[in-house]
């Protein structure tokens, strides 16, 4: 049994100008001590997908059909009471410059050991000697627990979160672009941390980002999204050297590659779309250099190119040659 | 070029007005006030009143009658006149005050706020000292040095309360300051006056603007609190003033409802407008505020 | 390349900026804690050239960038702008300077007033500057100047917010508004580190068109080495405020000798599977800017470091004609 089988998700958001096809007919599996890339543009959806696991939607967001299996359990079925077990406890999550949105006037240790209490019922002795080994978890003075978050560098302060979302021994945890406002040398740090760990604890891992070059060392399997979709999705190697969709091959060539020629790379074409009223067939068809006619009119199915490796596109590999 | 510019801005206002008319307390605020110019504009028209002419002893006090609708004062004066009159005073005095408000704060907020050091210093001792300062005790003082006309009683009120207004647009300032917008026109050789003018207040105004409402409602009540302590201007009709004469001479003991409640209730309506006008386009403008 | 005229010259250049600290610090502390911004720092930049500065947060970067528009204050050290020292006395001379030495900010997003119209953001430097006369004149050049930048056509735009637009056309208005002033020298501190990937590319192939086209010379300011590899000419490598290694594109991606570009490198993300890849990782953060390391800044962190390292702060050692580094390692090379 894998640890997450997301199946046929849709998630949609009720906004004044119609209903955001958010994340639309999305489905992708995990193992326990896998991780799982989720690549895309801003606006794609990825983001969305993470929040529906654990329902932490807004107002306007709902879940309107698919499964959402952790071992084997349905979270899109539950109520808030039974999902509040779920979160943090079995699902966790390092929010987008969540460094950022820590409480600046309670100390870092105490902040984590909330989340402790909240959740495992401890006394708060017991806890802060759990928020002490998990610093020592995540290469964290154990003593700097008493620190306040201005006296921690943005390095530091993710591995406080990293730290606070491992507080309940997750099986699943999710990073929504975990690294993106950090420098690179930081970057580098966090995601061999965030590797480590997963290995360590055997913890499933679900890294949202929009830089595809970053998942290279650190991945299993990666899933592209585009527009609510996902285009394709299949193992690293997969995806980097044997890519069949043309926004897959468009987003790897985006970046610069310095051990080949030095080409400035192709912009991709137009702006992403109109989730309210999405292009009709592949919704990529717009922007797609290789569309034809049935582009526009039917939407592609998903493609098997090997066990664990599809695609939805009706000319897979079309610029291969 | 220039027509295009007024597309634009016809555009925006229309986009404003349909934001507003579904506002409910914009509309109730607005009607209200637009009910309360209109009545003190034609009002006195229609109705003349002269506060030197006194009515007999015998028509003194009282009750509402067909030819006195709202009945008499303690000199036999028709209140219902009265009141069309004294709506008149207690706007204007509201408004001017505010205007001067408004511009004395706006700018000492502003300069304060951009330039900063020194000057900064300085214009927030002074703006901190009219903010501490008790008003009444201020305000009788003035009052008894430069007399009780209307104009002194603008003067009065606008000089003692921009402070308020100052302090937050400062903040506002600050603020906008540190913008990479700011940097950038910096970069490209703007002066500080120029940096000001065009891109600070542009910023700053629907922040001002929403306090400006609310501070009109804030002068207009204090308009009416030194008319009615007897500091007002007495040779002109204003709800305090009315409310002056009826306390002065006993209306309410006497039960001459009449007297005093409809310039009390004239003041509390008026001012809730323009409360719930500045509620609204603090909403509108601030798109932030907008409940869910 | 030395014999190419140089257009911006900076002289053994030192910004430092006091921390604020809080009522109790200032008690209790016996010294004002100081960071040096850029210490001691010299570049030259020639005319037609693209420089990038690359560097991590804390580096110096985007301070050095300033200061050399003279937007922030210097305490020591010269900075020349065609031959000419910056630090002006009057007005028009400032003025004069701005036109020709301008900006691209980071943000897009916030980089424009979200009052202003596009026509008035981007003619905006001609009115400071007192540079057209009619309503016409103003319109007409904003026009091309947006177009050069890529929004065609220019009218289209003029009478946009900036929120209508996305981050990719926020930035080609920002850079319009730059290039209506004919500058011969832009600073671009990170204009593409905010804008998806996918707009990056465009918005780098214009920098590159209008440095063609109009004979300008860039600062181009990034984190990301692989960007400034792709862009430029040379390459200056800054760690806590100081130039460690400076070379020709291919001198630091293919032969770097500090271990910071060195790491740097290994580490750069690419976009190929690479499992048991070598990366240096390093150890550590970037040490706190107000107490800078004795010795070389970069002993904290060097896995190469000796005795030497601890004790005197490197000079630079020039490794080739367009290639320089700040590193005892490569003089002790040397002496191989």
């Amino acid at each position: 049994m894998s640890l997450l089988t997301i199946n046929h998700l849709k998630t949609y958001f009720d906004i004044k100008a119609g209903t955001v096809k958010a994340v639309d007919d999305v489905s992708l599996s995990l193992d326990y001590g896998e991780s799982l890339g989720l690549v895309g543009e801003s606006g794609c959806g990825k983001t969305t997908t993470a929040l529906s696991i654990n329902n932490l939607l807004p107002a306007e967001g709902r879940i309107v059909s698919g499964e959402i299996l952790l071992e084997g359990r349905n979270l899109a079925n539950l109520s808030e009471s039974e999902i509040k077990k779920v979160r943090w406890n079995e699902v966790s999550m390092i929010f987008q410059g969540a460094m950022n949105a820590m409480n600046p006037v309670m100390r870092i240790g105490d902040q984590i050991a909330e989340a402790i209490i909240l959740h495992k019922k401890v006394s708060q002795k017991e806890a802060m000697n759990q928020v002490k080994s998990l610093f020592e978890l995540v290469e964290l003075e154990p003593s700097r627990v008493r620190n306040y978050p201005h006296e921690f560098s943005g390095g530091m302060k993710q591995r406080a979160m990293i730290a606070m979302a491992l507080a309940c021994d997750p099986k699943l945890v999710i990073g929504d672009e975990p690294t993106t406002a950090l420098d690179v040398m930081v970057q580098a740090q966090i995601l061999n941390l965030l590797d480590k760990l997963r290995k360590e604890l055997n913890m499933g891992i679900i890294l949202i980002t929009h830089d595809l070059s970053i998942l290279g060392e650190t991945c299993d399997k990666i899933a592209v999204m585009y527009a609510g979709k996902i285009v394709e999705t299949g193992s690293v190697e997969d995806i980097y050297d044997n890519h069949f969709h043309p926004y897959t091959y468009k987003l790897l060539t985006a970046f610069p590659n310095i051990h080949k020629e030095r080409v400035m790379p192709e912009a991709i074409e137009g702006t992403p779309p109109d989730l309210v009223h999405p292009p009709s067939g592949c919704r990529f068809h717009p922007r797609c250099p290789y569309a034809k006619a049935i582009c526009q009119e039917t939407e592609p199915a998903m493609t098997e190119a090997n066990p664990g490796h599809s695609y939805a596109c009706h000319f897979g590999g079309v610029y291969h040659g | 070029m220039s027509t295009i510019k007024k597309e634009m801005r016809m555009k925006k206002l229309e986009n404003f007005m349909s934001s507003f008319r579904s506002n409910t307390m914009g509309m109730l605020g607005g009607g209200i006030l637009i009910f309360f110019i209109v009545v003190s504009l034609l009002g006195p028209l229609l109705f003349p009143f002269n506060p030197l002419e006194f009515g007999t002893a015998g028509n003194a006090l009282q009750p509402p009658s067909l030819s006195h609708p709202l009945g008499t004062d303690n000199l036999g004066r028709d209140v219902f006149r009265n009141l069309l009159a004294g709506g008149r005073v207690s706007l204007m005095v509201g408004i001017l005050a505010t205007v001067i408000s408004m511009f004395l704060g706006t700018a000492v907020g502003l300069i304060s706020g951009f330039i900063g050091k020194k000057t900064d210093i300085i214009l927030m001792r002074i703006t901190d000292f009219f903010l501490v300062l008790p008003w009444l005790p201020l305000v009788l003082i003035l009052a008894a040095i430069l007399g009780t006309s209307v104009w002194n009683i603008i003067l009065v009120i606008g000089v003692t309360s921009w402070a308020g207004t100052a302090r937050v647009v400062r903040s506002q300032t600050l603020s906008l300051k540190e913008r990479p917008f700011i940097e950038r026109i910096r970069a490209i050789g703007a002066d500080d006056k120029t940096i000001i003018v065009r891109h600070i207040l542009p910023n700053v105004f629907p922040l001002v603007f929403a306090n400006t409402i609310l501070i009109t409602a804030v002068a207009i009540l204090s308009e009416t609190t030194l008319s009615f302590l007897g500091l007002g201007d007495t040779t002109r009709a204003s709800w305090g003033m009315m409310l002056h004469y009826a306390f002065q001479s006993g209306a309410a003991s006497s039960g001459a409802y009449w007297y005093f409640l409809p310039p009390g209730i004239a003041v509390v309506l008026v001012v809730l407008a323009f409360t719930f006008l500045g509620y609204a386009f603090d909403e509108i403008l601030n798109p932030k505020l907008k409940r869910r | 390349m030395d014999n190419k005229e140089k257009i911006v010259s900076v002289k053994d250049l030192r910004v430092t900026f006091e921390i604020k600290q809080s009522f109790l610090q200032d008690l209790f502390s016996k010294k004002q804690k100081i960071v040096k911004a850029v210490d001691r720092v010299s570049l030259d930049i020639h005319r037609g050239e693209i420089v990038s500065l690359v560097g991590e947060s804390g580096s110096g970067k985007t301070t050095l960038g300033k200061a050399i528009l003279n937007l922030v204050p210097t305490a020591s050290g010269e900075i020349l702008f065609n031959g000419t020292p910056i630090n002006f006395k009057h007005k028009k001379e400032v003025q004069a300077f701005r036109q020709k030495a301008q900006m691209i900010f980071q943000d897009p997003y916030q980089s424009l007033d979200p009052k202003s119209l596009i026509l008035d953001a981007v003619a905006e430097p001609l009115e400071v500057n007192h540079l057209v006369k009619t309503a016409e004149e103003r319109r007409e050049r904003t026009i091309k100047a947006l177009e050069d930048s890529g929004l065609a056509p220019g009218a289209n735009y003029l009478y946009r917010y900036p929120y209508e637009l996305s981050g990719g056309q926020r930035q080609r208005v920002a850079i319009a508004g730059s290039v209506i002033l004919d500058p011969d020298f832009i600073v671009a501190d990170e204009p593409v580190s905010m804008l998806d990937v996918s707009v990056r590319s465009g918005i780098l192939k214009l920098l590159l068109e209008l440095k063609e086209s109009r004979q300008l010379s860039f600062l181009f300011i990034t984190h990301d080495l692989s960007l400034a590899w792709l862009i430029s000419d040379r390459i200056a490598i800054m760690y806590l405020g100081k130039i460690v290694e400076i070379g020709s594109a291919d001198a630091i991606t293919k032969s770097s000798v500090h271990p910071y570009t060195q790491a740097l490198l290994s580490i750069m993300p690419i976009p190929e599977v690479h499992r048991n890849r070598e990366r240096n990782v390093l150890q550590g953060e970037i040490p706190d800017p107000t107490e800078v390391p004795k010795g070389c800044r970069f002993n904290t962190r060097c896995e190469h470091a000796f005795q030497r390292c601890f004790e005197e702060e490197p000079g630079y050692t020039t490794i080739s004609s367009d290639h320089q580094v700040a590193c005892h390692l490569a003089t002790e090379v040397k002496h191989d």
